[in-house]
């Protein structure tokens, strides 16, 4: 799941696929097509049965799953498992904690990340090659290998249980991966801009924000739908980091209940759906952000 | 960033300091010279990266060459810690399943995204349309953007043994014997935990090579077929050499990912049963809270850091050899 943005690096530019000079027509014949489209479907159902169980038994009652099992279409709208599970988690609540730490993550993490991209691929500060890779390591490093330390200083002053905790150490954990992203898009920024704008006596903070920040608005955004999504999914930090009720996010709090006696499958499968949902209107809403940014990344 | 780059920047940065100092209209000295006030802008980046990986790394360095059980003062004892891992079943286990989770996320992901990449983009897509293509697409890439705990949730209760929804379809077609403990018995556990992971991983190469093989030349292709090489030699020919950046990038991002598998564990398994699903970053994990061991999870954090690291520079090194290789030939 970290891996999607490789898409986004700055390629090569695409050629729309053309249709061969044969024409279409003489593809569009025979039965083995068939058969590979039926195996490419056959695929798709697979990959899609743990959502159409899902599907079926969110709003089915126990009585009726033990009756007539897992595969049956629902006969009437069963909808306590979803209030039983609305209620147990304080789903509204999980939501709020999830959008704010996800929001934040993400705004924040995308100015450091400018700030950072902007010293090293326009300011050219000396050893940026170390520092980028600095970045890079960083982002490859287990966060095994940072908790126990983040846990025990996060206790020492008083950031334990806090969103804020939280929102501090993914902002620095997505930024890392920002600022190697941004500092190689930054680079390749046009200098006559920018000495045209230093010509007319902007200063580097003005030449920031009047110049490089709407020129780079695409990017941008990008960043900011992938940190978004990225922190909305996190799990490991946010499990050590949350233990209140108060303060846990939608995955954290949906892991606690595995192994619950009292999870009957409509809540489970009630609690799945309305747990992925916010996810999935969130790429279908951005989806075209997100290819535009590409894209705008690819041609430049 | 090459050193290309970098040499290309320098005639450029001159020429541009020069011409602001000439200019300068009132005479005041240019606030823009690189190299002098740009720094500034990485102290916020800087001081939050110290703060969160420079030293809780270097802290972690610290404990792993201790005794602390989280509260008092940590004893030192040198490297003793690593020597235990040495000897430690458990630890040559999660490094074992580390494998197997290469396999799972890795291998069977990117054989399988490229044929089918291959299929939707070359095959069907231009049988069909593009439209059958994308739409086969989007339903191969949906696990990837739910949360790990939610598909792990999802797939615990499929496989429950008693309620789960496979096991009760199994008895309902009669196939009684094929009811397994799915993840509770450990000879089908690792297997069971692998092909959840396939599920997850398989969309993620399908996109990014579906994207490679757009910016495929199209008349490579067209030439090829006109020399009568058929579906499979052009696949090899062409189709293979020509997306290797990017079967580079998956492999890569996909072993690192693997390596460092720890939420799908926590929810499936536990490490469960008898470690068999244990892997490194959960057996650390355990150390380092359930049983109170922080400096031999920070040993075993510390092990697996060096890991990551190794396979990355040796990815870069094969990645730079053959690149290099093609360019000579």
């Amino acid at each position: 799941m970290t891996a999607v943005p490789t898409v986004l690096r700055p390629g090569r530019p695409r050629r729309a696929p053309e249709p061969l000079p044969t024409g279409p027509d003489r593809l569009r014949r025979g039965a083995l097509r068939w058969l590979v489209l039926a195996a490419a479907v056959a695929v798709a159902l697979l990959m899609m049965a743990p959502f159409v169980i899902m599907l079926l038994n969110a709003f089915k009652s126990p009585a009726e799953y033990s009756a007539e099992g897992p595969l049956s279409l629902p006969s009437s709208l069963y909808t306590d498992g979803l209030v039983n599970f609305w209620q147990r988690v304080d789903y509204p609540g999980k939501l709020a904690n999830s959008v704010v730490i996800s929001g934040a993550v993400a705004i924040l993490a995308t100015v450091v990340s400018l700030f950072n991209a902007y010293a090293l691929g326009i300011g050219r500060v000396k050893g940026r090659m170390w520092i980028v890779t600095l970045f890079l390591l960083a982002n490859m490093l287990p966060q095994e290998a940072l908790i126990y330390p983040l846990y025990y200083l996060a206790k020492e002053t008083g950031l334990y249980n806090t969103q804020l905790s939280v929102i501090i150490i993914f902002t620095v954990i997505q930024s890392a991966f920002g600022t190697y992203l941004l500092a190689s898009v930054l680079s390749t920024f046009p200098p006559a801009v920018l000495e045209a704008a230093a010509l007319d006596g902007a200063s580097s903070w003005q030449i920031l924000w009047k110049v490089v920040f709407p020129v780079s608005r695409p990017t941008l955004a990008v960043l900011v739908i992938f940190f978004f999504i990225w922190t909305w999914n996190e799990f490991f930090i946010p499990l050590v980091m949350l233990i209140d009720n108060s303060t846990q996010t939608i995955p954290v709090a949906l892991a606690s209940l595995q192994g619950d006696r009292l999870m009957d499958a409509p809540t489970i499968n009630a609690g799945s759906l309305v747990s992925l949902l916010p996810a999935v209107i969130f790429f279908l809403i951005f989806q075209r952000t997100l290819t535009r940014g590409i894209t705008a990344g690819a041609v430049k | 960033m090459t050193t290309t780059q970098r040499a290309a920047a320098r005639p450029a940065r001159a020429g541009r300091t020069a011409r602001a100092g000439r200019t300068g209209r009132t005479g005041r000295p240019r606030t823009r010279r690189p190299g002098q006030v740009y720094w500034l802008y990485l102290i916020p980046g800087a001081v939050l990266f110290t703060g969160v990986i420079v030293v809780p790394f270097v802290m972690n360095l610290y404990y792993s060459m201790t005794k602390w059980p989280g509260i008092g003062d940590p004893r030192w004892t040198g490297f003793d810690n690593y020597a235990r891992l040495l000897s430690d079943e458990t630890f040559w286990t999660s490094f074992r399943n580390s494998v197997a989770m290469i396999v799972a996320m890795v291998v069977v992901p990117t054989l399988i995204g490229l044929l089918l990449a291959a299929v939707l983009f070359d095959y069907l897509g231009k049988r069909f349309s593009g439209r059958v293509a994308s739409v086969l697409r989007a339903t191969y890439y949906l696990p990837q953007i739910l949360p790990v705990a939610v598909a792990g949730i999802l797939w615990g209760w499929i496989l429950n043994p008693q309620t789960g929804a496979l096991n009760v379809i199994l008895r309902g077609v009669g196939l009684e014997d094929l009811a397994l403990n799915w993840l509770g018995d450990t000879s089908t556990a690792l297997p069971t935990v692998m092909m959840v992971m396939i599920w997850v991983q398989i969309g993620y190469p399908v996109v990014i090579f579906m994207a490679a093989l757009q910016r495929v030349d199209p008349e490579l292709y067209e030439a090829a077929e006109l020399d009568g090489a058929g579906w499979f030699r052009r696949f090899r020919a062409i189709t293979l050499p020509q997306i290797r950046p990017e079967t580079f990038v998956v492999t890569l991002t996909c072993t690192i990912a693997a390596l460092k598998v720890f939420g799908p564990i926590y929810v499936l398994t536990k490490g469960g049963p008898e470690n068999t699903t244990n892997v490194p970053s959960y057996f650390a994990y355990q150390n380092f809270f359930p049983k109170s061991q922080v400096g031999y999870g920070a040993a075993i954090a510390t092990v697996l850091t060096l890991i990551v690291i190794v396979v990355s520079i040796v990815f870069m090194r094969v990645q730079a050899a053959s690149e290099r290789k093609e360019g000579l030939s």
